[in-house]
Protein backbone atom coordinates (compact mmCIF):
# COMPACT_ATOMS: atom_id res chain seq x y z
CA UNK A 1 0.00 0.00 0.00
CA UNK A 2 2.09 2.39 1.26
CA UNK A 3 4.92 1.29 -2.00
CA UNK A 4 1.47 1.68 -4.46
CA UNK A 5 1.70 5.68 -2.89
CA UNK A 6 5.34 6.36 -3.05
CA UNK A 7 5.65 5.05 -6.23
CA UNK A 8 2.85 6.76 -7.78
CA UNK A 9 4.36 9.88 -6.39
CA UNK A 10 7.03 9.05 -7.71
CA UNK A 11 6.51 8.14 -10.86
CA UNK A 12 5.16 12.13 -11.15
CA UNK A 13 7.82 14.39 -8.97
CA UNK A 14 11.00 11.70 -9.17
CA UNK A 15 11.43 12.20 -5.61
CA UNK A 16 13.88 9.43 -5.70
CA UNK A 17 16.79 11.61 -6.22
CA UNK A 18 15.59 14.09 -3.71
CA UNK A 19 16.03 11.79 -0.42
CA UNK A 20 18.87 9.60 -1.97
CA UNK A 21 21.05 12.96 -1.97
CA UNK A 22 20.05 13.56 1.64
CA UNK A 23 19.65 9.79 3.05
CA UNK A 24 22.06 7.52 0.60
CA UNK A 25 25.85 8.37 1.63
CA UNK A 26 28.79 6.09 2.46
CA UNK A 27 29.98 6.03 6.23
CA UNK A 28 33.65 5.95 5.92
CA UNK A 29 35.64 3.06 7.87
CA UNK A 30 36.72 5.29 10.42
CA UNK A 31 33.53 6.90 11.62
CA UNK A 32 31.97 3.12 11.60
CA UNK A 33 31.98 1.54 15.31
CA UNK A 34 31.23 -1.49 14.03
CA UNK A 35 35.24 -1.34 12.59
CA UNK A 36 36.58 0.63 15.47
CA UNK A 37 34.58 1.02 18.88
CA UNK A 38 36.28 4.36 19.54
CA UNK A 39 34.50 6.14 16.54
CA UNK A 40 31.26 6.16 18.79
CA UNK A 41 32.65 9.63 19.22
CA UNK A 42 31.55 10.48 16.50
CA UNK A 43 28.00 10.28 17.58
CA UNK A 44 27.48 13.37 19.58
CA UNK A 45 26.49 15.49 16.77
CA UNK A 46 23.70 13.59 15.91
CA UNK A 47 22.95 12.88 19.73
CA UNK A 48 22.90 17.02 19.26
CA UNK A 49 20.67 17.13 16.68
CA UNK A 50 18.25 14.08 18.49
CA UNK A 51 17.78 16.24 21.89
CA UNK A 52 17.12 18.94 19.42
CA UNK A 53 14.62 17.52 17.89
CA UNK A 54 13.06 16.35 20.80
CA UNK A 55 13.08 19.88 22.33
CA UNK A 56 11.34 21.24 19.41
CA UNK A 57 8.73 18.55 19.62
CA UNK A 58 8.04 18.63 23.37
CA UNK A 59 8.49 22.51 23.60
CA UNK A 60 5.42 22.77 20.83
CA UNK A 61 3.57 20.69 22.68
CA UNK A 62 4.36 22.52 26.35
CA UNK A 63 2.52 25.82 24.60
CA UNK A 64 -0.29 24.36 23.99
CA UNK A 65 -0.92 25.05 28.09
CA UNK A 66 1.80 27.56 28.86
CA UNK A 67 0.98 31.19 28.88
CA UNK A 68 3.45 33.79 29.13
CA UNK A 69 1.88 36.52 31.65
CA UNK A 70 3.25 37.08 34.90
CA UNK A 71 -0.14 35.99 36.86
CA UNK A 72 -0.45 33.12 35.13
CA UNK A 73 2.57 31.00 34.23
CA UNK A 74 3.74 29.80 37.05
CA UNK A 75 -0.02 28.49 37.90
CA UNK A 76 -0.29 27.00 33.95
CA UNK A 77 3.30 25.36 34.33
CA UNK A 78 1.80 23.72 37.46
CA UNK A 79 -1.75 22.80 35.97
CA UNK A 80 0.58 21.39 33.11
CA UNK A 81 2.71 19.32 35.13
CA UNK A 82 0.46 17.95 37.54
CA UNK A 83 -3.11 17.96 36.31
CA UNK A 84 -2.34 17.11 32.43
CA UNK A 85 -1.72 13.29 31.98
CA UNK A 86 2.06 12.90 30.83
CA UNK A 87 2.67 16.22 32.04
CA UNK A 88 5.47 15.63 34.21
CA UNK A 89 6.94 13.47 31.84
CA UNK A 90 6.44 16.51 28.50
CA UNK A 91 8.27 18.81 30.59
CA UNK A 92 10.90 16.47 31.90
CA UNK A 93 11.68 15.70 28.45
CA UNK A 94 12.26 19.60 27.51
CA UNK A 95 13.94 20.37 31.26
CA UNK A 96 16.20 17.19 31.37
CA UNK A 97 16.71 17.84 27.16
CA UNK A 98 17.69 21.71 27.63
CA UNK A 99 20.82 20.34 30.09
CA UNK A 100 21.43 16.91 28.01
CA UNK A 101 21.92 19.21 24.97
CA UNK A 102 24.64 21.29 25.91
CA UNK A 103 26.62 18.59 27.34
CA UNK A 104 26.37 16.32 23.72
CA UNK A 105 26.92 20.07 22.00
CA UNK A 106 30.31 20.00 24.31
CA UNK A 107 31.06 16.39 23.62
CA UNK A 108 30.50 16.75 19.92
CA UNK A 109 33.08 20.19 20.55
CA UNK A 110 35.52 18.41 21.72
CA UNK A 111 35.98 15.77 19.35
CA UNK A 112 36.27 17.94 16.31
CA UNK A 113 38.94 20.14 18.80
CA UNK A 114 41.03 17.42 19.41
CA UNK A 115 41.12 15.56 16.27
CA UNK A 116 41.55 18.97 14.42
CA UNK A 117 38.46 18.20 11.95
CA UNK A 118 38.34 22.38 12.58
CA UNK A 119 41.15 23.15 9.92
CA UNK A 120 41.04 23.79 6.45
CA UNK A 121 38.63 23.42 4.68
CA UNK A 122 36.34 23.02 7.45
CA UNK A 123 36.90 26.51 8.97
CA UNK A 124 33.52 28.28 8.20
CA UNK A 125 32.13 24.92 9.82
CA UNK A 126 33.56 25.08 13.17
CA UNK A 127 32.73 29.17 13.57
CA UNK A 128 28.50 27.81 12.32
CA UNK A 129 29.05 25.29 14.96
CA UNK A 130 30.27 28.10 17.44
CA UNK A 131 27.40 30.20 16.44
CA UNK A 132 24.56 27.11 17.18
CA UNK A 133 26.59 27.05 20.62
CA UNK A 134 25.29 30.67 21.27
CA UNK A 135 22.09 30.16 20.19
CA UNK A 136 21.45 27.22 22.86
CA UNK A 137 23.00 29.24 25.24
CA UNK A 138 20.39 31.68 24.38
CA UNK A 139 18.08 28.83 24.41
CA UNK A 140 18.30 27.88 28.13
CA UNK A 141 19.15 31.14 29.09
CA UNK A 142 15.45 32.58 27.67
CA UNK A 143 13.72 29.16 28.80
CA UNK A 144 15.04 29.02 32.33
CA UNK A 145 12.66 32.35 33.00
CA UNK A 146 9.53 30.93 31.73
CA UNK A 147 8.37 28.54 34.74
CA UNK A 148 8.38 32.37 36.62
CA UNK A 149 9.79 30.32 39.85
CA UNK A 150 11.95 32.77 42.14
CA UNK A 151 14.37 30.67 40.80
CA UNK A 152 13.95 31.79 37.27
CA UNK A 153 13.28 35.22 38.62
CA UNK A 154 16.60 35.69 40.17
CA UNK A 155 18.49 33.80 37.93
CA UNK A 156 17.47 36.15 35.52
CA UNK A 157 17.93 39.53 37.17
CA UNK A 158 21.73 37.93 37.54
CA UNK A 159 22.03 37.34 33.83
CA UNK A 160 20.65 40.38 33.44
CA UNK A 161 23.69 42.11 35.55
CA UNK A 162 25.87 39.97 33.40
CA UNK A 163 25.02 41.78 30.31
CA UNK A 164 25.08 45.30 32.38
CA UNK A 165 28.65 44.56 32.49
CA UNK A 166 29.15 45.05 28.84
CA UNK A 167 31.35 47.82 27.92
CA UNK A 168 29.40 51.03 26.66
CA UNK A 169 26.23 49.07 25.87
CA UNK A 170 26.05 47.21 28.91
CA UNK A 171 22.58 49.84 29.93
CA UNK A 172 21.17 49.39 26.74
CA UNK A 173 21.55 45.49 26.68
CA UNK A 174 19.48 45.22 30.09
CA UNK A 175 16.72 47.29 28.85
CA UNK A 176 16.83 45.55 25.74
CA UNK A 177 16.74 42.66 27.51
CA UNK A 178 14.42 43.30 30.07
CA UNK A 179 12.34 44.85 27.93
CA UNK A 180 11.74 48.30 30.52
CA UNK A 181 13.10 49.11 33.58
CA UNK A 182 12.09 46.38 35.83
CA UNK A 183 12.28 42.59 34.78
CA UNK A 184 8.35 42.14 35.39
CA UNK A 185 5.58 41.23 32.68
CA UNK A 186 7.40 42.79 29.57
CA UNK A 187 10.97 40.46 30.08
CA UNK A 188 8.41 37.53 30.50
CA UNK A 189 6.67 38.31 27.14
CA UNK A 190 9.69 39.06 24.93
CA UNK A 191 11.53 35.92 26.52
CA UNK A 192 8.77 33.97 25.37
CA UNK A 193 9.08 35.13 22.24
CA UNK A 194 12.99 35.17 21.71
CA UNK A 195 12.79 31.54 23.06
CA UNK A 196 9.78 30.04 20.99
CA UNK A 197 10.36 32.07 17.55
CA UNK A 198 13.03 34.07 17.14
CA UNK A 199 16.15 31.33 18.76
CA UNK A 200 14.35 28.50 17.22
CA UNK A 201 14.43 30.00 13.73
CA UNK A 202 18.02 31.06 13.50
CA UNK A 203 18.78 27.84 15.45
CA UNK A 204 17.31 25.81 12.60
CA UNK A 205 18.89 28.12 9.75
CA UNK A 206 22.25 27.30 11.24
CA UNK A 207 22.11 23.85 11.68
CA UNK A 208 21.20 23.52 7.71
CA UNK A 209 24.10 25.40 6.90
CA UNK A 210 25.91 23.33 9.14
CA UNK A 211 24.71 20.24 7.46
CA UNK A 212 24.82 21.45 4.21
CA UNK A 213 28.77 22.16 4.70
CA UNK A 214 29.61 18.81 5.96
CA UNK A 215 27.80 16.83 3.13
CA UNK A 216 29.84 18.86 0.81
CA UNK A 217 33.04 18.67 2.28
CA UNK A 218 32.84 15.07 3.55
CA UNK A 219 33.60 14.45 7.08
CA UNK A 220 37.15 14.74 7.80
CA UNK A 221 39.80 11.77 7.09
CA UNK A 222 41.13 9.57 10.01
CA UNK A 223 43.61 10.74 12.34
CA UNK B 1 12.19 -21.98 5.35
CA UNK B 2 15.07 -21.49 2.56
CA UNK B 3 17.92 -19.45 3.33
CA UNK B 4 16.97 -16.74 0.34
CA UNK B 5 13.49 -16.19 2.65
CA UNK B 6 14.94 -12.73 3.70
CA UNK B 7 18.11 -11.10 3.06
CA UNK B 8 20.77 -10.02 5.13
CA UNK B 9 19.63 -6.42 4.08
CA UNK B 10 16.41 -7.07 4.02
CA UNK B 11 16.47 -8.04 7.88
CA UNK B 12 18.56 -4.93 9.00
CA UNK B 13 15.88 -2.83 7.59
CA UNK B 14 13.33 -4.33 8.99
CA UNK B 15 15.30 -4.45 12.52
CA UNK B 16 15.79 -0.68 11.74
CA UNK B 17 12.48 0.47 10.97
CA UNK B 18 11.17 -1.56 14.12
CA UNK B 19 13.62 -0.01 16.53
CA UNK B 20 13.24 3.46 15.32
CA UNK B 21 9.62 2.94 15.36
CA UNK B 22 9.47 2.00 18.83
CA UNK B 23 11.84 4.62 19.92
CA UNK B 24 10.06 7.30 18.18
CA UNK B 25 6.47 6.09 19.94
CA UNK B 26 7.95 6.08 23.17
CA UNK B 27 8.69 9.76 22.47
CA UNK B 28 5.74 10.93 20.68
CA UNK B 29 3.24 8.99 23.40
CA UNK B 30 3.65 10.82 26.26
CA UNK B 31 3.25 14.14 24.21
CA UNK B 32 0.28 13.11 21.89
CA UNK B 33 -1.37 11.70 25.36
CA UNK B 34 -0.92 15.32 26.72
CA UNK B 35 -2.45 16.87 24.14
CA UNK B 36 -5.19 14.72 24.12
CA UNK B 37 -5.82 15.09 27.86
CA UNK B 38 -8.84 17.93 27.38
CA UNK B 39 -10.52 15.13 25.16
CA UNK B 40 -9.91 12.17 28.16
CA UNK B 41 -10.87 14.39 30.89
CA UNK B 42 -14.13 13.71 32.98
CA UNK B 43 -16.65 16.57 32.94
CA UNK B 44 -17.23 18.20 36.24
CA UNK B 45 -20.00 18.76 38.19
CA UNK B 46 -21.73 21.41 39.33
CA UNK B 47 -23.11 22.27 42.71
CA UNK B 48 -26.93 23.69 43.04
CA UNK B 49 -26.35 27.61 43.31
CA UNK B 50 -29.35 29.55 44.81
CA UNK B 51 -30.73 31.32 42.20
CA UNK B 52 -34.30 33.44 43.08
CA UNK B 53 -36.85 33.08 46.13
CA UNK B 54 -39.72 31.25 44.55
CA UNK B 55 -42.18 34.38 44.70
CA UNK B 56 -40.71 36.40 42.39
CA UNK B 57 -41.12 33.23 39.50
CA UNK B 58 -44.18 34.21 37.59
CA UNK B 59 -46.06 32.41 35.20
CA UNK B 60 -44.34 34.71 31.97
CA UNK B 61 -40.52 33.73 31.42
CA UNK B 62 -38.53 35.77 33.02
CA UNK B 63 -34.78 36.05 33.33
CA UNK B 64 -32.57 35.97 36.41
CA UNK B 65 -28.71 35.84 36.40
CA UNK B 66 -26.31 33.91 38.60
CA UNK B 67 -22.72 33.16 40.10
CA UNK B 68 -21.19 30.28 39.64
CA UNK B 69 -17.87 29.53 40.05
CA UNK B 70 -15.92 27.88 37.07
CA UNK B 71 -12.40 25.87 37.24
CA UNK B 72 -11.15 26.59 33.35
CA UNK B 73 -7.57 25.04 33.70
CA UNK B 74 -5.56 26.61 36.39
CA UNK B 75 -7.73 29.96 36.16
CA UNK B 76 -10.75 30.49 38.66
CA UNK B 77 -13.41 32.36 38.31
CA UNK B 78 -17.46 33.67 39.34
CA UNK B 79 -18.40 33.23 35.76
CA UNK B 80 -22.44 34.72 35.16
CA UNK B 81 -24.69 32.79 33.95
CA UNK B 82 -28.39 33.55 33.10
CA UNK B 83 -31.96 31.29 32.70
CA UNK B 84 -35.18 31.78 31.53
CA UNK B 85 -37.65 30.80 34.54
CA UNK B 86 -41.17 30.13 34.49
CA UNK B 87 -43.83 28.54 36.78
CA UNK B 88 -45.64 25.83 34.66
CA UNK B 89 -49.37 25.31 34.89
CA UNK B 90 -48.85 22.11 37.11
CA UNK B 91 -47.11 24.04 39.49
CA UNK B 92 -43.40 23.07 38.41
CA UNK B 93 -40.88 25.92 37.78
CA UNK B 94 -38.85 25.43 34.60
CA UNK B 95 -35.24 26.97 34.16
CA UNK B 96 -34.60 27.00 30.10
CA UNK B 97 -31.01 27.92 29.39
CA UNK B 98 -30.88 31.07 27.18
CA UNK B 99 -28.16 29.62 24.49
CA UNK B 100 -29.74 29.06 21.38
CA UNK B 101 -29.26 25.88 19.95
CA UNK B 102 -28.34 26.83 16.55
CA UNK B 103 -25.03 28.13 16.85
CA UNK B 104 -25.13 29.23 20.44
CA UNK B 105 -26.64 33.29 20.45
CA UNK B 106 -28.57 34.08 23.14
CA UNK B 107 -32.22 34.15 23.21
CA UNK B 108 -34.79 36.42 24.14
CA UNK B 109 -38.49 36.04 25.21
CA UNK B 110 -41.30 37.72 23.41
CA UNK B 111 -39.09 40.05 21.40
CA UNK B 112 -40.66 39.05 17.71
CA UNK B 113 -43.40 41.16 17.06
CA UNK B 114 -44.27 38.40 14.67
CA UNK B 115 -44.73 35.66 16.81
CA UNK B 116 -45.51 36.48 20.32
CA UNK B 117 -44.63 34.47 23.38
CA UNK B 118 -42.09 32.80 22.06
CA UNK B 119 -38.16 32.38 22.79
CA UNK B 120 -36.32 34.43 19.93
CA UNK B 121 -33.01 34.11 18.60
CA UNK B 122 -32.41 37.22 16.61
CA UNK B 123 -28.96 35.73 14.81
CA UNK B 124 -30.49 33.64 12.70
CA UNK B 125 -34.32 34.22 13.39
CA UNK B 126 -34.82 30.93 15.41
CA UNK B 127 -37.91 30.39 17.63
CA UNK B 128 -38.99 28.22 20.63
CA UNK B 129 -42.29 28.10 22.15
CA UNK B 130 -42.28 28.83 25.91
CA UNK B 131 -41.40 25.40 27.35
CA UNK B 132 -38.51 25.67 24.79
CA UNK B 133 -39.18 23.09 22.09
CA UNK B 134 -37.62 24.32 19.01
CA UNK B 135 -40.14 25.18 16.34
CA UNK B 136 -39.88 23.70 13.19
CA UNK B 137 -38.93 25.51 9.93
CA UNK B 138 -36.36 27.28 12.32
CA UNK B 139 -32.94 27.79 12.41
CA UNK B 140 -32.49 25.34 15.73
CA UNK B 141 -32.62 21.40 15.48
CA UNK B 142 -32.75 21.28 19.32
CA UNK B 143 -35.03 22.35 22.47
CA UNK B 144 -33.31 24.84 24.43
CA UNK B 145 -31.31 22.93 27.63
CA UNK B 146 -32.68 22.56 30.65
CA UNK B 147 -31.50 23.99 33.85
CA UNK B 148 -31.26 21.03 36.78
CA UNK B 149 -33.17 22.39 39.36
CA UNK B 150 -34.46 22.13 42.95
CA UNK B 151 -36.52 23.61 45.34
CA UNK B 152 -35.03 24.27 49.25
CA UNK B 153 -36.48 27.06 51.72
CA UNK B 154 -38.54 28.74 49.27
CA UNK B 155 -35.56 29.28 47.18
CA UNK B 156 -34.77 28.23 43.73
CA UNK B 157 -31.21 25.74 43.26
CA UNK B 158 -30.02 25.98 39.56
CA UNK B 159 -27.02 23.34 38.51
CA UNK B 160 -25.97 22.22 34.95
CA UNK B 161 -28.15 22.90 32.02
CA UNK B 162 -28.50 19.67 30.57
CA UNK B 163 -29.67 19.17 26.76
CA UNK B 164 -32.88 17.19 25.76
CA UNK B 165 -33.93 15.24 22.74
CA UNK B 166 -34.96 17.38 19.57
CA UNK B 167 -38.67 17.74 18.40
Amino acid sequence: MLQKIYDWVDERLDITPLWRDVADHEVPEHVNPAHHFSAFVYCFGGLTFFITVIQILSGMFLTMYYVPDIVNAWESVYYLQNEVAFGVIVRGMHHWGASLVIVMMFLHTLRVFFQGAYKKPRELNWVVGVLIFFVMLGLGFTGYLLPWDMKALFATKVGIEIAMTIPVVGPIAKTFLAGGEIIGAQTLTRFFAIHVFFLPAALLGLMGAHFLMIRKQGISGPL
Amino acid sequence: MSKEDISRRQFLNYTLTGVGGFMAAGMLMPMVRFALDPILKEGTDQELVAVTSVEEIANEPKRFDFKIKQKDGWYESDVTQSAWVYKAKNGDFIALSPICKHLGCTVDWNTDPSHPNQFFCPCHLGRYTKDGTNVKGTAPLAPLDVYDSQVKDGKLYLGKAKPRKGA
